[in-house]
Parts: C-alpha cells; structure tokens; sequence
C-alpha cells in the first residue's frame, strides 16, 4: 500500500524521555484486537493514558496535557519500542497524529515498521534528546524535522543533523510502497532460487496434500 | 572478503541469502521459511489481500493459532477476548485460499509458533526464518537465522519471499564454565541482559558460544535465543554442532536419507573460523552463576536469588534513573529489601521461553511430593501439543497437577494478556516468561521472571525462593 510521502514536518513535540519503553505500554494487548491497520490511535499509551478501565484521562500523562495533546513528534529515550513486534504500535502513533519519534534508539522491529507507514524514527545522541526535550518542557514546544537536509531544529536555534539510510529515505519522501519494489526484482528472485534449488535441495519442500488435509481436522 | 579471510556463522549464513545489494546497506534477502499465528498472520492475509495479491510460495509458510487462543482445557477454537475469534477465522481463511500448511485448535501439531517449528524441523539450520512475532529469535538455538517482524513486512514476504534489510553488526558472548546444580540456560541469559542491558543487543547479530553453550541440550539453547529479543538483539543464535543434528534427525520436516547427509555436512560447515571477527565480544562465568530473579519491569532489572532490590541511582544515567524510580513504584518494591521475602499469589510455567519438555522436567523436579503454598494460583501451559501429550505420557502432568498447577492446552496464554488471561489485579507473581513489562500479565500484575525450577520453588514455598534447596542431588 502506498504511504502518505513524509518531507519536513514541523509540530509540538511532546516529551516522554524514559529509558526501554516498550511496545506493550505503546498499544497494550488488549487493545490489538480488531483485524485492522487503523483507528488505533484511541488505544494509544492506554494504561498509561487513563485510569482505571475507563477512559478517565489521567492528568499527569504528557499527552493529555495542553499543547501536546496535539502532539506531531514524541521525543522518548533509549531502546524505545523495544519488545513485541505489533505493528499497531505504529498506527497507534500514526493514527493520533505523530509522524516522528526522536530518540536515542529504538527496538529494531519497531524501527523497520515505521518505514513501512511512512512514520520517521530519527535517532540522535541521548544528550540531543534531553536538550531538545529540555527545550520543550520550556515552553518551545515546536520543532522542525527536516527529512531532505536529515536535521531536526528548534525554535530557540538548536540544530542535530540524523543519519537515514538512503532506501528508507527515498521511500519516505516519495511515500512507495516497499512490495510493489521488491516485486520488480522478481527477476533477481527467480535467479536466485534457481540456484539455490541446487545448493540447497533440502530447503525447498513441497505442499503434499496430507499438510493441508490434516489443518481441518481440529474441533470447531 | 576473500574466500581465505575467516568468516563467522552469522557471515556465512548471511552470504548464503543475499538476493541483491540495493546499497547504503539495504539487502534484498531470501526467506527460506514463514511462520503465521492469528495475531499478526490475519493482518498480513488482509494486506494481502486487499491488494490482490498473491502468495509467491506457499509451501515454504507454516501456520498456527496459539496468541489468543483460550487454553482452559476442552477449549477449541475460542478466545476469552472479543474480537479474538475475528484473527483465527481470519487465519484460518487466508491458510485455505492460499494452500498454506495450518495446525489449528485440536492438530497434534499445534503449538506455540516457535516451540513447534524446531519441534517439526520445519526450521533448519542456516535458513533465514521470519514470523510476526518478536520472539522468533528463538529458533536461532536449532542454528537458524530467524528473526521477528511487522505484519506488513509479513505481506511482503508472503508476497515475494523476501524482505529487504539493512546488515546487523556482529556479537559473539562467551559463556565460559559450567552451570551448576539447580542453575540453567535461563538464569545464563537474564544474567547476560543484566550485564549489557535491554539494550545491548540493539543492532546486533549474536552468537552464543562457550563451554556452557555448548553443554545445553537444544531446548535450553533455545530459551537463551528467545531471551535475545529481551536484549533488543535483531537476532540471536547457537552455531550447529552434534546436539543440534541429533535433534533434528527424522522430524517430519527435516531432510531424509542421501539427502539428510549433503545437509547436515552443510550445517557443520556453518560454523565460525578461528579467528572470524566480530564487531564486540562478551564473556560470562557460568562456574559461579547463581539463579536469577527480575526484580522490576524491563528484563535488564535482574538479581542473583539470594540478593535485594538495588536501588534507582544504580542506573548509568538520569534517564535510566527515572525509569528505575518508576519501576521500583510499579513493582512495590524498594531497595535493600531481599527478593526472597517477597510473596506471590501466582505462578506460571509457559511460553516461548520455558515450555519444552525438559523445562517441564526441570520444575517438575522441585514439584515431585510438593504442594503450590495455600493463596497461589499456579499455572501450566505446555508450549505444544506434543509436548503436552509427552508430559501426560512420562508422568509429569500427574506432577504437576497433584502439586496443585492447572495443567492447560497449549498457547501463549499468561505471558501476555492478549488473549484474555491474566492474573488478578495488582497481584505479584513470578513466571517462565520472557516480559516483565507493566500490565504484561494482567492489568498492574507485578511480573518476576526466572526459570522454571525457580517458579515452582516460589510456587510451593509462597514466595520468590531459591530451587537449590529443594532440588535432589
């Protein structure tokens, strides 16, 4: 699916610098359950958002609190996102309207997820991070990310410059659709199992009809 | 790198997958094998299919139901959490309208996604293996490169049998020595996580070698690769050896005959040279390792048994300070207080991490002639079918069940409260799982994790306790 392309954003920051927060308090489980890629920004930091079962905001979390409760960029600390794979961990961001993170690392599946949804992750030194955030909780709650120069800016005059690898950046900008790319290798894919076939015969095995069978014998 | 200069595992398993350099680092990569659950695989088929698009090779996925699946017993395909039904009858279609193999509710074959693939030799040394789910790094322990992912770069492998990525540096951990009596692969690895941290493993490919690794029959070596998740590793492994083949011989899915020989040669040549280097390397002494305890909410807050809480200003920064002070409120605990006087009320045996057979044995072990302390509600769930069905069969159920444990049908279950279970509120319980997140079992349930013979142990004696003294010598 193509994604909506990211080229600068500039949007209030909100500041939430804790050490391996994990996708787990992102989206808790029990907010996964719909079939579904959007309309999870609702669930978002839930426990940490509300009290109790109900959705009473708790008035101490940053993101209930004027301005970022508009919040386009989330400025976390290190190893952010760390633990699980969902993916909802991403639309949840996405869908309550932040399109960057800032932080000083990130799990590495979250990272990889973010490319595919158009979400920028940008890494900066833990440092960077706690002046930008600094920034912030002084009232500058606006920053600049700027994907074409690869800098992020502040309206009190910091500038960091991030690294991005030139795919993801691409794929950012001009907002692709990472399957449709990869299928127009399909040549490179073909050669490749071609020879692997021979290589290594015992990866390849086949779909006999007793796997298949066997799957619909289970109760309902 | 000329094919003289030495190359590590990690190096070759990798040279042996690339399909195209897309460069600046981004790698076309062969996936050789793809596992579903409903969880993240119903999502991939609906991605998949709202863009009609097609499944490339459907014989080398594999699926089953184990996330949200209900495990009392006699459940079948049922969920206690609405909504849970919608992702197996979604899996359940996507499997039939691609012809893609699917051990479902009630399949002898049917399990927790990464205690069956090595179970069947679905997974195989040296192939490249992914699933929605970020404990697949488990499966490195049979010498597969396997790792977890997103659902839409599950349609994408779904889709072309591939994915693109960028190449992990390399790390290799030296356990050194050997265990001792009442100590195992799981206190070796939240032990490593203490020492470099949840984060440590950020970015890296990481090889676990040493004396101790090599000592560990492959369910242990298993539990130590699924813990490299916990170390935000992108991926994490044990090289094959003897052990390794001897496991797979004749599973449904592993090679036979002439074949089985030219594979497992492969294998052996997999690896690493002397002298292959590695971007960092760590050691550990397993010779005077005791067992371990978390005593917070990230897998990097852990203890030897027999130690207390430490306290926030241990951290290596103000950020890590903060998150401490924050774990130390959720947790209620505070520093200085033994982690042996804490009590529990709960107590579970299960998942990815700990549900093998000889994780089974291993509590059973401290079980046998025991009762489960009055107030404790202890729990077992067998990572398989089949190893369900092996524990009824040798006689650790009887076990299990006579000390005072639900014994379950398989599934994911209380390691994470997806599926509708979970521990009472608020209550402290000590668990085989692999995440000691806030509300990871249960809304403000208070999560330690250790072994297996560590949570039976706390389980009869009401509180975290040291296995060792209950263990026969």
């Amino acid at each position: 699916m193509a994604m909506p392309p990211f080229v600068t954003l500039d949007a209030v920051a909100a500041p939430l610098v804790l050490d391996n927060i994990d996708t787990d308090q992102i989206i808790p489980g029990k907010e996964l359950m719909r079939v579904a890629t959007s309309g999870f920004g609702d669930g978002l930091f839930s426990e940490w958002r509300y009290r109790g079962g109900a959705r009473e905001e708790n008035p101490d979390f940053v993101l209930n609190r004027e301005p970022f409760r508009n919040a386009g960029i989330l400025l976390a600390g290190g190893n952010f996102a760390c633990g699980s794979s969902r993916e909802v961990a991403v639309w949840a961001l996405r869908d309550f309207g932040i399109r960057a993170v800032i932080a000083s690392s990130y799990g590495g599946i979250f990272h990889a997820n973010c490319f595919r949804n158009g979400v920028l992750p940008v890494t900066l030194a833990a440092d960077s991070v706690r002046e930008l955030a600094a920034t912030v909780e002084a009232g500058n709650v606006r920053l600049t990310i700027d994907l074409p120069q690869q800098q992020v800016r502040s309206a009190s005059g910091q500038a960091f410059g991030f690294k991005i690898g030139a795919l993801h950046k691409q794929m950012l900008l001009e907002g692709l659709d990472a399957v449709e790319l990869t299928l127009s290798r399909s040549d490179e894919i073909r050669a490749f199992q071609a020879r692997d076939r021979e290589r290594r015969p015992w990866v390849w095995i086949d779909n006999d009809a007793a796997d298949l069978a066997a799957g619909t014998d289970g109760p309902r | 790198m000329s094919p003289a200069s030495p190359r590590s595992f990690f190096d070759k398993v990798w040279d042996d997958h690339v399909v195209a350099d897309l460069g600046d680092d981004a790698w076309l990569m062969h996936i050789d094998r793809h596992f579903l659950h409903e969880l993240s695989g119903a999502v991939s088929f609906k991605g998949l299919d709202d863009a009609g698009r097609t499944v490339r090779h459907p014989e080398l996925s594999f699926a089953t139901i184990d996330h949200v699946v209900a495990t009392e017993p006699g459940r079948g395909r049922s969920s206690r959490i609405p909504g849970g039904i919608d992702f197996m009858s979604g899996l359940a279609a996507g499997v039939a309208r691609h012809r893609i193999r699917f051990f479902d509710v009630g399949d002898s074959r049917q399990g927790i996604v990464h205690v069956i693939a090595p179970e069947l030799g679905a997974a195989l040394p040296g192939l490249t293996l992914v699933c929605g789910d970020s404990h697949t790094t488990t499966v490195g322990g049979i010498g597969a490169m396997s790792w977890g992912i997103g659902s839409s770069d599950g349609e994408h492998v779904l889709a072309t049998q591939t994915l693109v990525i960028s190449r992990p540096k390399s790390m290799r951990v030296n356990f050194d020595g050997r265990l001792t009596h009442g100590v195992y692969a799981k206190d070796m690895v939240l032990a490593l996580i203490a020492a470099i941290g949840a984060d440590g493993g950020i970015g890296h490919a990481v090889e676990f070698a040493g004396e101790a690794v090599r000592a560990l029959p492959i369910e242990g070596r298993l539990t130590i690769c699924n813990m490299a998740a916990e170390m935000s590793a992108r991926l994490g492994f044990v090289a094959p050896d003897a052990t390794t083949l001897a496991f797979l011989h004749g599973r449904t899915y592993a090679p036979k005959g002439a074949l089985w020989q030219s594979a497992s040669d492969y294998w052996l040549s997999l690896a690493s040279d002397e002298g292959a280097a590695f971007d960092r390397e760590v050691r550990l002494d397993c010779n005077t390792l005791a067992p371990q305890v978390t005593w917070g909410t990230s897998p990097e807050h852990v203890v030897a048994i027999d130690a207390v809480v430490p306290r926030a200003d241990a951290a290596r920064d103000e950020t890590g300070r903060r998150s401490r002070e924050r774990a130390l409120a959720y947790m209620d605990v505070a520093p200085g207080q033994a982690l042996q006087s804490l009590p529990i009320t709960g107590a579970f045996i299960g998942s990815c991490t700990n549900s093998r057979l000889d994780d089974l044995r291993s509590a059973a072990a401290v079980l046998r002639g025991r009762r489960v302390a009055d107030g404790v509600r202890a729990i077992c769930v067998p990572g398989s079918t089949a190893v369900k069905h092996a524990a009824e069969s040798e006689g650790l159920a009887a076990v299990f069940i006579s000390a005072g444990f639900e014994w379950r049908e398989s599934g994911c279950s209380l390691c994470m409260s997806a599926g509708g279970e979970s521990f009472a509120r608020g209550s402290r319980v000590i668990s085989t799982t692999n995440r000691n997140f806030e509300d990871r079992q249960g809304p403000r349930v208070r999560s330690h994790l250790a072994s297996p013979a560590t949570v039976a142990a706390s389980a009869v004696l009401g509180r975290v306790a040291d296995p060792r003294p209950l263990l026969a010598h």
